[in-house]
């Protein structure tokens, strides 16, 4: 088995190659907040939160440029109703299979099945790829968890690409 | 879930699982539900036992036997090491409008989009 592909050297040489400045990468040395789960997953409310660029028909599209909207997708949306669009990785798959990138259908059928309490009513899905970390942290993140408190989740899963 | 190591362990979740897969499958492969579905309960089975914080836990899933995929990552057109001009810039540009997957979604979308949100709009 190889060893995982590291982006950050890779991006590092793509962009030495192309004689763009280095990017600079969020990079968070203290220790992360730890919450521990309260109760089993069994009975617990799983949310969602992707990164792919996942809309839903009748949903205005996200745009390429340092786009820090999101939207709220019902967690069983029909497969059919649900697009793709993104400008940093290939949407072949993705576009042919959603829950790739955003895989509620397969929270959803988890829920179905028992072995988690439920999902929220709505994913959430935004852009991935904005430069500013500061807007992300300041202004998208708390507003995507002040979703998931309101949509009372014991856990959310973050699907990034 | 992450399938880029080396960029989720500088920002240092509080957990997170890695799978080894090319970017734009963190979830699994496409029209594999059963894979997506043991990919998930794994991701939930670290949530619910990982107990040191910044744990990063290694799923076993393999996109392919022979790894060949890692060798064209991020590397468009290289032709050798000593030709920097090999690496064509594959990127798309970032258009500032939005950008539908088909033509007729942009028909569909509702300008007042309740679901949309804007935050620096509000």
């Amino acid at each position: 088995m190889r060893e995982p592909v590291d982006y950050i050297e890779r991006t590092r040489s793509q962009y030495d190659a192309l004689g763009y400045p280095p990017y600079t990468w969020v990079r968070n040395e203290e220790a992360p907040p730890f919450a521990p789960l309260t109760k089993p997953l069994s009975r617990s409310k799983v949310g969602l939160i992707c990164s792919g660029g996942i809309y839903r028909v009748g949903q205005i599209a996200f745009h390429y440029k340092d786009d820090i909207s999101y939207r709220r997708i019902p967690m069983r949306t029909p497969r059919r109703d649900l697009r793709v669009t993104h400008f940093a990785y290939d949407l072949r798959d993705a576009r042919q299979d959603p829950a790739v990138v955003f895989p509620a259908a397969t929270l959803a059928a988890l829920a179905d099945a028992g072995a988690i309490g439920g999902t929220a009513d709505n994913a959430y899905a935004f852009m991935g790829g904005i430069y500013s970390s500061r807007k992300v942290k300041d202004v998208l993140a708390p507003r995507l968890v002040a979703e998931c408190v309101r949509d009372e989740v014991d856990v959310a899963v973050l699907v990034p690409v | 879930m992450s399938s880029a190591l080396s960029i989720t362990a500088s920002v240092n979740p509080p957990r997170a699982v890695y799978l080894d897969f090319p970017l734009g499958h963190t979830a699994g492969r496409a029209g594999d539900v059963s894979e997506q579905r043991h990919i998930m309960l794994d991701t939930l089975r670290a949530l619910e036992t990982i107990q040191v914080p910044g744990t990063i836990r290694r799923l076993k899933y393999r996109w392919t036997e022979d790894d060949a995929w890692k060798d064209s990552v991020m590397r468009p057109r290289q032709r050798g090491a000593a030709d920097k001009s090999a690496h064509a810039d594959d990127r798309v540009e970032r258009w500032p409008d939005p950008q539908y997957q088909h033509e007729a979604d942009r028909d569909l979308a509702d300008p007042h989009c309740p679901s949309c949100v804007f935050p620096e709009r509000a």
